[in-house]
């Protein structure tokens, strides 16, 4: 009887130790929204292009072949830290990476390409924010995976970096291998 | 002397408490009330105001579509006046924003199999609460009637 006394408040309390470790552990991940559009068909869009603003470009342009969509600002930080990786896909992925400028103003944007280098196979720029609405963007950076059927495939949320890097490279690697056979 | 120390002091430190409780009074808590909307009616107006309360904003957690400054909630403000204006029903403008960001936007979330627990959880710790309650009681009663 005594031991039931003791044990019981005790493993309660333990049990609330253990859940704030967890909940300790996690908080980074559950701010992270979990896009539903992962697996489901990536929404067209038109959007003038950066450099050429009376040239719009389409979505459909890239139809049946993968491509990524990196969404980016010159006012995003983030953007900077993950500018490496950026390079890195586009030298190795072998597919188009496509830059969407979000909520810029097009003079910043341009002068950061130019002061850290262009990375990108194009840019479009959405300053109004409905195609970036309508792809569940809330935040840059974020990097879509679309595949040759036109599915997004993988999304992240935050800067590319050594380990997420790698993880994308085999992704890639997938959906070219599906794409070719 | 120590009374007129007291009112040099005094009276400053209120003006500050004041000053204080002013600034932390909510203000217009309705971030989407300083922005110019035509609405078609009065209806619409309420709705654009009850989907924006309880639709949460996914830069800033903690705050609901209403309520946030933040660009992405006043871009949702805009999306989800547009489709308003073009007849869309309620339910259709949640479906939207849920295809997009998630149950995570809704501020009431669905009734589905993942959660239960919220929304029976707090009906099973009252109901062993009151279990617990009953056994103490008893067991109170017994000492009690041996004693």
């Amino acid at each position: 009887m005594n031991m039931l006394r003791l044990g019981i408040p005790l493993l309660i309390f333990a049990g609330l130790v253990a859940l704030l470790v967890i909940g300790l552990q996690t908080a980074e991940d559950r701010t992270r929204v979990a896009s539903p559009l992962v697996g489901r068909m990536a929404p067209e869009f038109t959007l003038p292009k950066l450099y050429e603003p009376e040239t719009e470009w389409s979505t459909r342009e890239l139809e049946g072949q993968p491509w990524l969509l990196n969404v980016w600002g010159s006012w995003c930080y983030a953007c900077r830290e993950e500018h490496p990786w950026m390079q890195r896909l586009e030298q190795e992925s072998g597919i188009p990476l496509v830059g969407f400028n979000w909520k810029d103003e097009r003079d910043d944007a341009l002068g950061w390409l130019d002061r850290f280098g262009d990375a990108w196979t194009l840019h479009v720029r959405d300053f109004e924010g409905d195609a970036a609405i309508d792809w569940g963007v809330y935040g840059a950076p974020e990097t879509f995976l679309v595949d040759a059927n036109g599915i997004i495939r993988h999304k992240i949320i935050g800067p590319l970096d050594e380990e997420i890097f790698y993880d994308l490279m085999d992704r890639i690697e997938t959906v070219r291998e599906e794409h070719q056979s | 002397m120590i009374a007129a120390a007291m009112n040099k002091t005094f009276i400053p430190c209120l003006l500050v408490a004041a000053a204080i409780v002013l600034a932390t009074l909510p203000g217009p808590a309705d971030a989407g009330a300083i922005e110019l909307r035509e609405f078609s009616s009065e209806v619409e107006e309420r709705r654009f105001r009850s989907l924006t309360e309880e639709l949460r904003c996914t830069v800033c957690q903690n705050e609901s579509l209403a309520e946030s400054d933040a660009p992405l909630a006043r871009d949702l403000r805009r999306q989800i006046h547009h489709q308003l204006q073009a007849g869309r029903s309620d339910s259709e403008i949640r479906d939207y924003m849920v295809e997009r960001y998630g149950d995570f936007v809704l501020y009431r979330p669905p009734f589905a199999a993942h959660t239960m627990i919220l929304w029976f959880g707090p009906v099973i710790l009252l109901l062993a609460g009151l279990v617990a309650v009953v056994f103490a009681i008893r067991r109170r009663r017994k000492i009690l009637e041996n004693s």
